[in-house]
């Protein structure tokens, strides 16, 4: 029970911060609404071919984002020795990864209400079953914020090589990325039944990647 | 259990083990080479271009093999802390990298003349593609930090996390779509292949093994003599004990 309320108060913080500093609304929104138009670019501007890409592009744009998402949260806490006071505080190294997977999640689901209204738009993707749909994106958001929350700090430290952690991250959230879009793309056709075979995958790998996650960031985390 | 194996892995490490190492992988590649391009005869549909099976099979194993090794050392590492853990897992991943880009790369001189052409996202091909990319990463990050505690501890985090993923990615592959050839040794009622084409890719697989084993006795040796000329480097006058 502890474990939750720390969970809770980690999270909060960073929501905190994020609300405050607009990093999430002011960059990320940004930034995936240039790359929604690039692919605009790049695939258009066939209306057909522009919609069949929809849930890949939107996909993308997701990840992309988890990946800055992540990736920021740890940078405050590089700055006046937050990490130090996070590490000294006496809370299980577990409630950190959950408590920034948590605050993660809920930036990656605001920006996905977001895109999802300008890929609806600009690339008419058709909304067929609107429950499956928002499942994917909780399940497949919540997946993306716990890998990049895992390997965030490996990212801070590596600030020099910025490469590194989306090279880390992007294979290991294939399966994600995989069955995100095809949950997507059957939710948008409106075949409920078949997505949720891939709903069950991103459940699956939410689950895995929390438990692993939970059993090793202390190990990443020890100075 | 631990230690039993920390015994036998430091006697197969020792000068005489890797020498011993040496000379049966050199024995074991030669055989099979002999086995696999004159005594196995030609496949009766894909002809001479078949044979390529009995190096990539076996360099595709490896490549399974080796990173199972880098999941069990980060494992023994995170509760060892022993730093031979750590250097068994490097080495694994190096040699791991070097051979799922080969069994890529043989697969595809296969494919163009079989499939007719040399991608296919294929399950295996891409799982095998992923992989790959994850171990890159594994192998980067061993380059970031200069603290070598945290590298270990970070490489064995990555090391974990890459081997469990695998099977997911297999997984969401498998569904994605398939038209690789079916399993044709491991499957009920007996493998459905030739007795001498199955001897040459047994031997193919055991003679893989035993180069993979002497490489990494060799890349073992490298590692052991990094640590020793940073260490006095780092210290040239004081006795470090051992």
């Amino acid at each position: 029970m502890t474990l939750v309320r720390h969970t809770a108060v980690i999270a909060r913080k960073d929501l905190a911060i994020e609300i405050r500093g607009r990093h999430a609304l002011g960059t990320l929104l940004p930034f995936a609404a240039t790359l929604l138009v690039a692919f605009g670019f790049a695939f258009g501007p066939g209306r057909e071919i522009l919609a069949r890409v929809a849930p890949g592009l939107l996909w993308m744009a997701v990840l992309f984002s988890a990946v800055i998402a992540s990736r920021r949260a740890y940078q405050s806490e590089t700055e006046d020795g937050a990490l130090e006071g996070l590490l000294l505080a006496p809370i299980d190294k577990a409630a950190i990864f959950l408590g920034k997977a948590t605050a993660v999640t809920a930036e990656l689901l605001a920006l996905v209400i977001a895109v999802l209204g300008l890929v609806i738009v600009l690339f008419e993707m058709p909304v067929g079953s609107p429950v499956p749909l928002v499942a994917a994106f909780v399940l497949g958001s919540v997946g993306l914020a716990v890998v990049g929350s895992l390997f965030g700090v490996v990212a801070e430290s590596a600030r020099t090589r910025e490469a590194i952690f989306p090279m880390l991250v992007l294979p290991l959230v294939t399966p994600v990325l995989i069955a995100g879009v095809r949950a997507t793309d059957l939710a948008a056709a409106g075949r409920t039944d078949d997505a949720l075979a891939w709903l069950g995958l991103l459940a699956a790998f939410d689950i895995v990647f929390v438990s692993v996650g939970i059993l090793v960031f202390g190990s990443l985390m020890e100075d | 259990m631990a230690a039993t194996a920390e015994r036998a892995l430091g006697r197969a490490t020792s000068r005489s083990g890797e020498r011993v190492l040496g000379v049966s992988a050199f024995i074991a590649l030669g055989v099979s080479a002999v086995l696999s391009l004159v005594v196995a005869p030609p496949d009766a549909v894909q002809g001479e271009v078949q044979r390529l099976m009995y190096v990539h099979v076996p360099a595709a194993w490896l490549a399974y093999l080796s990173f199972f090794v880098v999941f069990v050392s980060s494992i023994a590492y995170l509760r060892t802390r022993r730093t031979r853990w750590d250097r068994l897992a490097e080495a694994s991943a190096e040699i791991g990298v070097l051979f799922t880009a080969l069994a890529i790369a043989l697969g595809m001189l296969w494919g163009k003349p079989v499939w007719g052409t040399w991608w296919t996202w294929d399950p295996r091909l891409t799982t095998t593609a992923v992989l790959l990319l994850i171990y890159i990463g594994y192998l980067s990050i061993r380059r970031i930090s200069d603290n070598p505690a945290r590298r270990a501890r970070w490489a064995a985090v990555v090391g974990i996390v890459g081997f469990i993923d695998v099977p997911i990615v297999h997984l969401s592959v498998v569904w994605w779509r398939s038209i690789h050839q079916g399993s044709t040794v491991f499957r009920l009622g007996g493998p459905d292949i030739e007795g001498t084409m199955l001897l040459a890719l047994l031997v193919g697989v055991a003679a893989f093994t035993v180069t993979y084993a002497y490489l990494l006795t060799l890349r073992l040796r490298v590692g052991r003599l990094e640590e020793r000329a940073i260490r006095e480097a780092l210290a040239p006058t004081v006795e470090t004990p051992a």
